[in-house]
């Protein structure tokens, strides 16, 4: 038997505080595609980091077509014939996609024919690209094409994907998986870096799964279920919570003809929104990132003002033109898409992250007096109440993982009993473990009679617990859908900007 | 053996306070070569530059007079710098502050109203508040930088105390001398410890300190200061008006350097001078970074600056050295403390080679 074409034997890289890859085997021959699963924090990244040279291993060896090698670069990787393409992309806006491939190449790939070998990659697995356009006009599919025929230009025999499905609609996950499984006919390997269990049933051939830095298991992924994916990844058994959805009752939560004007560029603007979340009821926006949440969510919360007063309705008062201080007092409670320097503050304690979302309605402040001792209190509760895993409350909230960071920010928000909760992206990076407490919260919430809002990406989270769903398209907001009517390919058309009322 | 910076998990709070002691000791050390190298006995300079000038009553005095305005302002520069508004021109502010307080003397150089005193403090706020609301309005209406307004109005302010001083407040019977009529009893500043400089303003440059100590540390005001800086996103999500805020603290430190102008002219000068200030407003800048924006540690920084100053004198008038000697001690100690800094966040790692690691090597 040939050897395999990489191959790591008893790999260890230590940070400060933590073993994130503890001696890992792990062995890709040619035309495989492997995933790599683990919770986050399971060192998925730091352990394809050592195989793009950005790390050095602490111990073990690698081995790169039966040959021991260490990589000492990202440049050296791609010289031996490894490439990647990362969850954030590295694009200059404001070049066309062929000045972007130029820059990143080494030179001797570039010159007078680039624009040809674009056209030909990109005709060759169906990517459609034209090397003339500017970044800043293509969608994040296209932008992540860009990356793809990047790394293939350079023919490399094994391809590293950060999870890369994170940003595209099902549809354009279906076109990727059918380029990445032409390469891999073709016999290069790929790693597949996912949290997402249904598309690694789909697309891998074999997975090796992660936890707290060491290999727990290897697997035929086709051959499990999602379910048992699911508990080998976090180690122990899980049960979802089952609810019987309640009858919804009046409406708490109210947006009418809601329009923002982009201020530039980059920002979408927001198109005459209309929807209502009723009491007890969940109520989901779908979409792909960018295409005017966060716009939404900023006006929605009062960081920033409609022009029209009546535009949002808090439990039936007018608020489109109060601040987020005077919506709170009418009873939202707001957890934002980024946990760290919006939702939460890295470098001060919990305890002084307790005043950030709650100090009005826990009575923190008595007139312009900070009350440390009642901060306290609640801090120490959203703790032991959310099972927030920390080191005790005075650390710095930046020393928290995603997963705990996040059960923090909506204990803070859910321990103000709202009648109303808007919570973007709240499951967003976070841990099996951690996602399934922080649903089982907002069912509880929802139970409770709060109107919860929530804005995902996330097409499953939504679908497991919301009662509607409205799907968001550059700046506008489709009719809202009750799920029971609902499958993922619909949503999937939606966020494609199709009209299934049209189709 | 090979030496490395390892970032830390957080920062340390122990080396935000130990950095500045660092950077005054490598200060020293740094002193001490220069002395030698410019010829001059080391020991003897060091001595003659760090403790002469506060061996006796009159020179802890002297200290105490030139803290107190680096204080006070640094206490209101802190707070801007720590919501990320970066207030340079306290310097013009300080300078106005002592104009809009001097003109009541000017134009009533009679009285001898007992309010006199008091309505020249506030005068004295008011116009460095005004000084300040220039940046203010510049950035919140037009979104203008206020490093480069605020500056730039430092040399406006300059000009202004030059024209009045050249031509509508030269003393009369003044000798045709750029000065403003000295300052009747009603108008001055009372001393405190008799037999020296020390005057009533170093209690104002304590209060400002306690407040601000207060105020930041125990106050919602202080906390949407500091969350401001820290975060500007989580600022507006905990509610604070970002405009309203940039107002207060430029305010509240033209307010400041204002009154430490007005407290210069009454309390040590008794009279509008061409210079009426040897660069406290930009010094400030130094003591509220080397105090750690914190005004526990702005009340030790002050007393380093305003020792700097004073050794700078006392070496040149008694070994003959040059004045920019407390230039050269001023810019090591930021220098040194900017470099330390970096163990803030970095620890250092002495490590072996070990042979098994294969890093670094094709």
């Amino acid at each position: 038997m040939s050897s395999p074409l990489l191959e790591l034997r008893g790999v260890t890289k230590a940070f400060p505080g933590v073993l994130a890859n503890d001696s890992v085997d792990i062995s890709i021959p040619e035309g495989q595609i492997h995933a790599l699963l683990g919770e986050n924090g399971a060192g998925k990244s730091t352990l394809v980091k050592i195989i793009y040279g950005y790390y050095a291993a602490d111990e073990g060896d690698m081995y790169w077509m039966g040959n021991s090698v260490s990589v000492t670069s990202p440049a050296h990787a791609r010289q031996i014939g490894i490439g990647m393409v990362f969850q954030h992309f590295s694009l200059f806006d404001a070049l066309s996609v062929r000045d972007n491939i130029e820059l990143a190449i080494s030179s001797k790939a570039g010159g007078d024919g680039l624009s040809q070998k674009i056209h030909e990659v990109s005709n060759t697995y169906g990517l459609g690209l034209d090397p003339e356009r500017d970044v800043f006009s293509l969608s994040v599919g296209e932008r992540q094409r860009v990356e793809i025929v990047r790394c293939l230009l350079q023919s490399p025999k094994l391809l590293i994907m950060d999870e890369p499905t994170s940003v595209l609609t099902p549809q354009e996950a279906d076109n990727l998986f059918k380029v990445l499984n032409q390469l891999a006919e073709e016999g290069c390997a790929i790693l597949y870096i996912s949290h997402k269990l249904e598309e690694i049933k789909e697309l891998c051939h074999h997975a090796t799964i992660l936890r707290q830095g060491k290999v727990v298991a290897e697997c035929d992924p086709t051959k499990e279920s999602t379910r048992s994916l699911a508990e080998m990844m976090i180690g122990r058994s899980l049960d979802p919570p089952a609810y019987e959805l309640k009858k919804t009752g009046a409406t708490k939560f109210l947006v009418q003809n809601l329009s923002r004007i982009a201020e530039d560029e980059r920002s979408i603007s927001l198109k005459n929104i209309n929807f209502d979340v009723r009491e007890g009821e969940i109520f989901g926006i779908a979409g792909v990132a960018g295409n005017g949440q966060t716009e939404l969510m900023e006006m929605l919360a009062g960081e920033v003002l409609a022009d029209d007063n009546a535009a949002i309705s808090i439990n039936g008062v007018e608020c489109g033109q109060r601040s987020i201080r005077e919506r709170r007092e009418l009873g939202a409670a707001i957890v934002p898409e980024e946990r760290l320097g919006h939702g939460a503050v890295g470098s001060m304690s919990l305890i002084e992250n307790v005043f950030l979302g709650g100090h009005q309605r826990f009575n923190l402040a008595r007139r312009l007096w900070m009350n440390y001792s009642n901060a306290r209190t609640f801090a120490q509760k959203t703790c032991d109440d959310f099972d927030v895993r920390h080191a005790g409350i005075h650390v710095d909230a930046g020393s928290l993982s995603g997963g705990n960071l996040q059960k923090f920010l909506i204990g803070r928000e859910i321990l103000q009993e709202p009648l109303v909760m808007l919570a973007s992206q709240p499951t967003w990076g976070v841990d099996a473990g951690s996602q399934l407490a922080i649903h089982k919260a907002l069912l509880d919430l929802a139970a409770n009679g709060t109107a919860v809002l929530v804005i995902s990406q996330d097409l499953d989270e939504l679908l497991e617990l919301c009662n509607r769903i409205a799907v968001m398209f550059a700046g506008s907001l489709s009719e809202p859908h009750p799920v029971s009517s609902l499958t993922a390919e619909k949503i999937g058309l939606l966020m494609g900007g199709a009209h299934p009322e049209a189709a | 053996m090979r030496i490395k910076l390892v970032p830390r998990q957080t920062h340390s709070r122990l080396m935000t306070w130990l950095t500045p002691v660092m950077a005054l000791g490598l200060s020293l050390v740094a002193g001490t070569v220069v002395f030698y190298l410019l010829g001059y006995p080391p020991l003897q300079s060091l001595y003659a530059f760090f403790i002469s000038p506060i061996s006796d009553l009159y020179g802890v005095c002297e200290l105490l007079v030139k803290a107190s305005p680096l204080a006070m302002i640094a206490v209101g520069l802190s707070m801007g710098f720590r919501a990320n508004v970066w207030n340079i021109g306290a310097e013009g502010q300080l300078t106005v502050g002592a104009l809009a307080g001097s003109a009541l003397v000017i134009y009533f150089p009679e009285s001898n109203n007992i309010l006199m005193l008091p309505a020249m403090l506030i005068l004295g706020i008011l116009g460095g508040m005004a000084w300040a609301s220039i940046p203010a309005f510049l950035k919140t209406r037009f979104n203008t930088n206020e490093i480069l307004t605020s500056l730039l109005l430092v040399y406006v302010a300059i000009l202004l105390l030059s024209t009045l001083v050249h031509g509508p407040w030269r003393d009369p019977a003044g000798y045709n001398f750029p000065e403003s009529v000295i300052f009747q009893d009603v108008a001055t500043l009372p001393v405190i410890v008799s037999g020296t400089r020390l005057h009533l303003g170093t209690i104002f440059a304590l209060l400002a300190i306690i407040t601000g100590w207060i105020l930041i540390s125990r106050t919602l005001a202080g906390f949407q200061v500091r969350v401001s800086g820290l975060a500007p996103q989580a600022a507006r999500y905990t509610g604070v008006r970002s405009n309203l805020m940039i107002w207060c603290v430029l305010l509240g430190a033209g307010g400041l350097a204002g009154l430490a102008g007005i407290i210069e002219v009454s309390g040590l000068i008794g009279q509008v001078q061409p210079i009426i200030s040897p660069g406290y407003g930009f010094s400030a800048i130094i003591v509220a970074f080397l105090g750690r924006l914190h005004p526990v540690g702005i009340l030790f920084a002050s007393l380093v600056l305003a020792l700097s100053y004073l050794g700078g004198e006392f070496v040149q008038i008694k070994l003959g050295l040059p004045l920019g000697i407390a230039g050269v001690f001023q810019g090591m100690l930021l220098f040194f403390l900017l470099s330390c800094d970096i163990l803030i966040h970095y620890r250092i790692e002495i490590r072996k080679t070990s042979l098994s690691s294969s890093a670094g090597s094709t």
